[in-house]
């Protein structure tokens, strides 16, 4: 069985997952919302997972303030947040590329990041497309910082960054990236290229893990059927 | 004796002055498109929209017809069919002033207006480039515990909010279920004007299983029937979003031409229905 490149995605995703125990997944995001899916049958259902636009999968009853609330006092444990552009010190934008306000490229807007970012222990960043005009030396608009100076609330933050070509791990203290793990099909060289900052790397970078047959069988299976009902057309690319 | 605020939808686009400041809710939650309908007929000039804390096909229909000078949001896109196309033309001619937020600012911002309290305090945030081009947002020093320093966010109480929910009772209460956030956008705004799918018998704050999910008539201004007034968004076991409808809107409206060929086509279609 040959493993796609999204269903690697959701199984890496889904390995991030497996200690969290509350986790909610925003708006427009089948690859997480995928993953949280099979990294709680994986905990044998010892998860509390909030899908955003999803019916069944969500618990609030106080509106889509209670994301906020419950992240105010550390109940939620995992987030992902994605970005325009993402630079080396984990800032994140995604309101535009450009001179701010008249930007260029005008994207949707910063939605929760500026607060989510600071208040989620673990934010996983996560980016399909890796390239240098995503992961730029330093970001046209703050949305969200990827770092705040001592003094400054903080209980959450940059954890991990998944793109497309690999997995990197964040360094608060150093404000710094370093490779994790490469994709197969991919190369670090590919991935300097490809990345408009620096980051750390040892000298052998490992290949990110794939799925075994049975996490394989439940994306194809279980987890197909339970995210076609918020992400119908994703759910439908995913093969049987 | 209560005046009862039943109506027609060209009365809610009444209720809309030029200059208002109108709160309108995200597109899952009951999006009033049809009284958008009729207040883009009507043509307003120089709204100021607030977004709870997003927005959708509204607002950018709204940018389109020219009707909006200042958008309050935390991000408007039309979801799955990617980004506003009026609204980031836009932004590039200038013609519109955003005041980019994020999500919880907004929440915090109308829960101030709800209190009647002139700001709430909200973490996070500092550090990020919003917070620099936000006269209303200010970070101040914890007065609890100095050297601790936290956003300040002014409060927001709009002129009208606009919104539309599955029922209301002829007393005017509006059933809401689980969209709280209409109930506190009703609660912070100086007015509401209310589209329901329909006018059901009897008294909602009498049913005990619904009464904690209605917003009580004393919030309500005005309320139309509407049927399918949310299409082609959804409305929470209703129905669901129209994506063929959603799709055509975002292809369309690429450029000014076929934007305003769909408008053309929208407003028509609004007046043989009528």
């Amino acid at each position: 069985m040959s493993v796609s490149p999204t269903e690697l995605l959701i199984a890496t995703v889904a390995r991030l997952l497996a200690d969290c125990r509350n986790v909610v997944i925003g708006n427009a995001s089948p690859i997480p919302g995928s993953a949280a899916l099979l990294a709680r049958e994986l905990a044998g259902g010892a998860m509390r997972l909030t899908i955003l636009g999803s019916r069944r999968h969500t618990d609030f009853t106080d509106g889509g303030v209670e994301t906020f609330d419950r992240a105010a006092q550390g109940r939620v444990d995992a987030f992902f947040l994605g970005g325009g552009q993402i630079d080396g010190e984990a800032n994140i934008n995604l309101v535009g590329a450009g001179e701010y306000p008249r930007s260029d490229v005008r994207w949707p807007g910063s939605y929760g990041s500026a607060y989510l970012y600071f208040m989620v222990s673990k934010v996983i960043l996560f980016r399909e497309e890796h390239t240098p005009r995503v992961f730029v030396p330093r970001v046209d608009f703050v949305s969200a910082p990827g770092t705040s100076p001592a003094g400054v609330h903080r209980p959450g933050g940059p954890w991990k960054l998944l793109t497309g070509r690999g997995l990197f791990a964040f360094d608060r203290g150093r404000k710094r990236f370093s490779l994790e793990s490469v994709h197969p099909g991919h190369t670090v060289e590919e991935i300097v290229a490809n990345t408009g900052f620096d980051f750390d790397r040892a000298g052998a970078v490992p290949y990110t893990s794939e799925p075994d047959a049975h996490v394989l069988g439940l994306i194809r299976g279980r987890i197909r059927d339970e995210i076609a009902e918020t992400y119908p057309k994703f759910a439908a690319g995913l093969a049987a | 004796m209560p005046i009862l605020p039943f109506c027609t939808l060209d009365e809610i686009a009444a209720g809309v002055p030029d200059g208002a400041k109108i709160a309108v809710p995200n597109d899952p939650y009951g999006v009033a498109v049809a009284a958008t309908r009729a207040l883009v007929r009507r043509g307003p000039r120089g709204l100021h929209l607030v977004c709870l804390p997003t927005s959708g096909i509204q607002a950018d229909v709204l940018i389109g017809a020219g009707c909006v000078a200042t958008i309050e949001t935390s991000a408007v896109a039309l979801g799955e069919h990617g980004t506003a196309p009026r609204f980031a033309q836009a932004v590039r001619d200038g013609s519109l002033r955003v005041l980019d937020a994020t999500c919880p600012a907004i929440h915090a911002g109308l829960l101030a207006g709800v209190k009647g309290v002139p700001f709430m305090a909200l973490r996070g945030v500092i550090g990020s480039d919003l917070v620099a081009r936000r006269a209303d947002w200010k970070v101040i020093d914890n007065p609890f515990a100095p050297g601790d320093p936290i956003l300040v966010v002014a409060a927001i109480n709009p002129d009208v909010a606009l919104c539309h929910a599955p029922c209301a009772d002829r007393q005017g209460n509006v059933f809401i279920g689980r969209s709280r956030d209409l109930m506190r956008m009703a609660q912070a705004s100086r007015e509401t004007s209310v589209t329901v799918e329909a006018v059901v018998d009897g008294n909602l704050l009498e049913d005990r299983d619904r009464a904690g999910a209605t917003i009580p008539a004393a919030y309500v201004t005005r309320i139309a029937t509407a049927p399918r007034g949310a299409a082609p968004l959804g409305l929470p076991g209703h129905y669901d979003p129209d994506a063929a409808a959603l799709a055509r809107y975002a292809r369309a409206a690429r450029t000014s031409e076929g934007f305003r060929a769909w408008l053309d086509e929208w407003l028509a279609a609004e007046a043989a229905a009528a």
